[in-house]
């Protein structure tokens, strides 16, 4: 008995192994966690029963950094995966890379597939565009940064909770009045550098950095020192002197203090919702970043983070028809409304928008539309496409040290900025050196 | 009488010592080579184009007032880390020595945090020193202290270097202890006889019987701390705030492994490098002589 099974066995697990031997497969290196772990094998499992050809293998990778990492030592050893996942910031560093990538457009354009960037979100696409507007990845995990807002604490310190501060006049007044109900945070934010330089920009229209935040060529420079940012960064250590702004940290520590209700307000990624859905044991909701609204034009729009797929190069070329397919698949409204309500990345196409708003989920969720509406408040200019700075990594990494300094009340605002930009300005030229 | 081993063959004595030889070559040399060798060029992520730019990298981490302030970090963290590890350890082990009752179960305690990891130990003292959540800072702000080393650079400093040398303690006792049970008991009920209280025996006998203990534990907290401890940081405070706990190893792995600038990275680690083999060589020039075997 025992043996027939384990002939059994054996024999199936020989078919399985000559069936994939049949298929070709297809490397997906990713640095997906938790729930979107499980999104991203539904994902691949839901392609691979879709079509006999081609499978799609996800791996975890581990964090952005370390997949990046760990792609690049596989390319130089000569094996990289079909895809791989990249966040944001390391988006310049593959573009520059281009013997080591194969722009989407030219992915899609081989296999004949069917591909219309003018289908996907411009918000999005832009991001991951070349000047001519030909998509280099596949934006495929994006988020935005929203502001967070516990409607009981509103109450108790007096405030409509309904009313979410729109302005940063209203912000801190309404601050003020959560300080005096007993709060000793009042506000936290996560991620910065992402919110208060890179979202901050966009959403008043004013650049980042030069040519076209970075998007039209690599001898670009930060122009985040400029009389609103300055501004901007000084009502923050400001806030911060009078206990009005708690800061927790470079990435989404302040998640967990608003979730437990400790910080009222809140600025994070869109895909904190899951998190404080969870956790919280109040009522909050999910609204615009606030915006000065003395700055003409604001708000504009929010720019995305999160990360995008990248097609490697040196792989047979028969490979790269299952990559195109695997994007065609992933775009479909269906798939992409899976995605989009299991996750909290916004949709990337408008099809899938408007299937998912015509199913009746933003009712239950408004916070996941609202996304998606502060992305697509204004059609985006060139301060608000998304950015591309050589070696942003160390460069966000600078910017966020500065911002520390002054919320530690060690250095003024203007100091700081400054020598963020210079500092930030050394790493994009020693980038451009290096990709000459 | 000759103690040495003489071999006759001209080949064995080569042979037995090469396997250790191929070892430190390939794991230390040929790395340490390759870091000298990167350190002079500028590559970018994929290593599609190298360039030689001479001493450009080390130029431009000269001109950086971030990566001198870094050299200062260090120095302070080092000295914090060798010298309360090793401080700690010695009264501990002192303590522990005489005990006669349950000294066994002290001494295991007291040894068990070196099989702790470094990223765990820095995960489990940035648990208990946490700025909303932890413990410690809830006793803390109980007394009127705030505790916020997200924020507060010294406050970073003193949480890195508490888990760093918590990690090291264990490793130190386990030496001054064994250092502490060689030493012969006469010499001590002999001093005692002569009336030198436990103060006076300690500095002048168990001290300096001591030293070449101390000397080794002195050379090997350094390294540590300059070399090891980079776990800690990265679990902990990740070398923030505003570089307040960015210690030399912890830029070197940070600008090599996540910014991927290779070349920047392979400068900083043959500075690295220089320093600490200067140190090594001070310390056995000098302090060594100071120490009585």
């Amino acid at each position: 008995m025992k043996f027939t099974k384990l002939a059994a066995t054996l024999a199936a697990a020989m078919l399985c192994a000559s069936q994939a031997h049949a298929q070709i497969e297809i490397q997906w290196w990713h640095s997906m966690t938790g729930a979107n772990n499980t999104g991203v094998n539904e994902l691949a499992t839901r392609f691979n029963a879709s079509q006999k050809e081609y499978k799609i293998v996800p791996v975890f990778k581990g964090s952005y950094p370390e997949s990046m990492t760990a792609a690049i030592a596989a390319f130089r050893a000569g094996n990289p995966p079909h895809i791989l996942q990249v966040f944001e910031v390391g988006t310049a560093t593959m573009m520059a890379a281009k013997g080591a990538i194969v722009p989407v457009a030219k992915v899609m354009a081989d296999a004949k597939e069917k591909f219309d960037p003018k289908e996907y979100l411009p918000t999005v696409t832009g991001y991951y565009s070349d000047s001519k507007g030909n998509m280099l990845s596949y934006p495929f995990n994006s988020s935005t940064v929203v502001f967070y807002v516990n409607k009981d604490a509103f109450k108790k310190a007096g405030l409509d909770g309904e009313k979410a501060p729109k302005t940063w006049k209203e912000f801190n007044a309404a601050a003020e009045k959560l300080k005096a109900a007993g709060f000793d945070c009042v506000y936290t934010t996560g991620w910065p550098a992402w919110m208060h330089i890179e979202n901050f920009s966009s959403w008043h229209n004013v650049p980042i950095g030069t040519k076209q935040n970075g998007m039209n060529g690599f001898d670009t420079e930060f122009r985040i020192n400029s009389p609103l940012h300055v501004r901007h960064v000084a009502m923050l250590g400001d806030m911060a002197k009078k206990g009005l702004f708690t800061y927790s940290g470079r990435r989404n520590e302040g998640e967990a203090r608003f979730a437990s209700g400790e910080c009222p307000m809140m600025t994070s990624s869109t895909g904190a919702q899951g998190t404080v859905s969870r956790t919280a044991k109040f009522a909050w909701s999910v609204n615009f970043i606030p915006y000065h609204d003395d700055v003409k034009g604001a708000p504009q729009n929010s720019i995305i983070g999160g990360a995008s797929l990248w097609v490697m190069a040196k792989k047979p070329a028969a490979d790269y028809k299952g990559v195109a397919k695997f994007f065609s698949f992933l775009s479909s409204p269906e798939i992409q409304m899976f995605w989009h309500t299991s996750t909290g990345y916004v949709p990337i196409t408008k099809a899938a928008y408007e299937l998912t708003k015509k199913s009746g989920f933003y009712e239950k969720n408004p916070g996941y539309e609202l996304a998606v509406r502060q992305l697509t408040n204004k059609a985006p200019t060139e301060n608000s496409k998304g950015l591309r700075f050589g070696n942003y990594v160390q460069g966000r990494e600078v910017i966020e040290e500065e911002m520390e300094s002054v919320f530690a009340g060690k250095k003024d605002a203007k100091t700081a900025m400054n020598d963020a930009v210079k500092r930030g300005n050394d790493i994009l030229r020693k980038f451009e050196a290096a990709n000459k | 009488m000759e103690k040495r081993v003489v071999f006759r063959s001209a080949w064995l004595p080569y042979a037995l010592v090469a396997p250790q030889i191929a070892v430190t070559i390939v794991f230390f040399f040929w790395p340490a080579v390759q870091a000298g060798w990167y350190s002079f060029q500028l590559q970018d992520a994929f290593g599609e184009r190298t360039q030689f730019v001479g001493l450009a990298n080390f130029a431009a981490l000269f001109n950086d007032p971030n990566y001198l302030h870094s050299f200062k970090v260090t120095a302070l963290f080092s000295v914090l880390v060798a010298g309360s590890g090793i401080a700690i350890s010695l009264l501990l082990a002192a303590m522990a020595d005489r005990v006669i009752r349950g000294a066994l179960a002290y001494r295991t305690l007291l040894i068990w945090p070196y099989a702790v990891a470094p990223a765990v130990a820095g995960v489990l003292w940035l648990f208990l020193f946490a700025p909303s959540i932890g413990i410690v800072t809830f006793a803390l702000r109980a007394v009127g202290i705030q505790w916020d080393w997200v924020l507060q650079g010294d406050q970073a400093m003193a949480l890195v270097v508490i888990a760093a040398t918590w990690k090291q303690i264990s490793y130190n006792f386990l030496f001054f202890l064994a250092g502490l049970q060689s030493i012969p008991k006469s010499l001590i009920e002999a001093a005692a006889i002569d009336g030198a209280g436990p103060g006076r025996r300690f500095w002048t006998i168990v001290f300096p019987l001591l030293s070449p203990t101390a000397f080794f534990l002195l050379v090997v907290n350094v390294v540590y701390a300059f070399f090891e401890t980079f776990g800690v940081i990265d679990a902990t405070t990740q070398g923030g705030p505003a570089g307040a706990t960015q210690i030399l190893v912890y830029k070197v792995y940070y600008d090599g492994v996540k910014a991927a600038d290779l070349g920047g990275s392979s400068a900083q680690s043959v500075i690295l490098m220089g320093i600490v083999i200067a140190l090594t060589v001070v310390q056995f020039r000098y302090v060594e002589r100071k120490v009585q075997y």
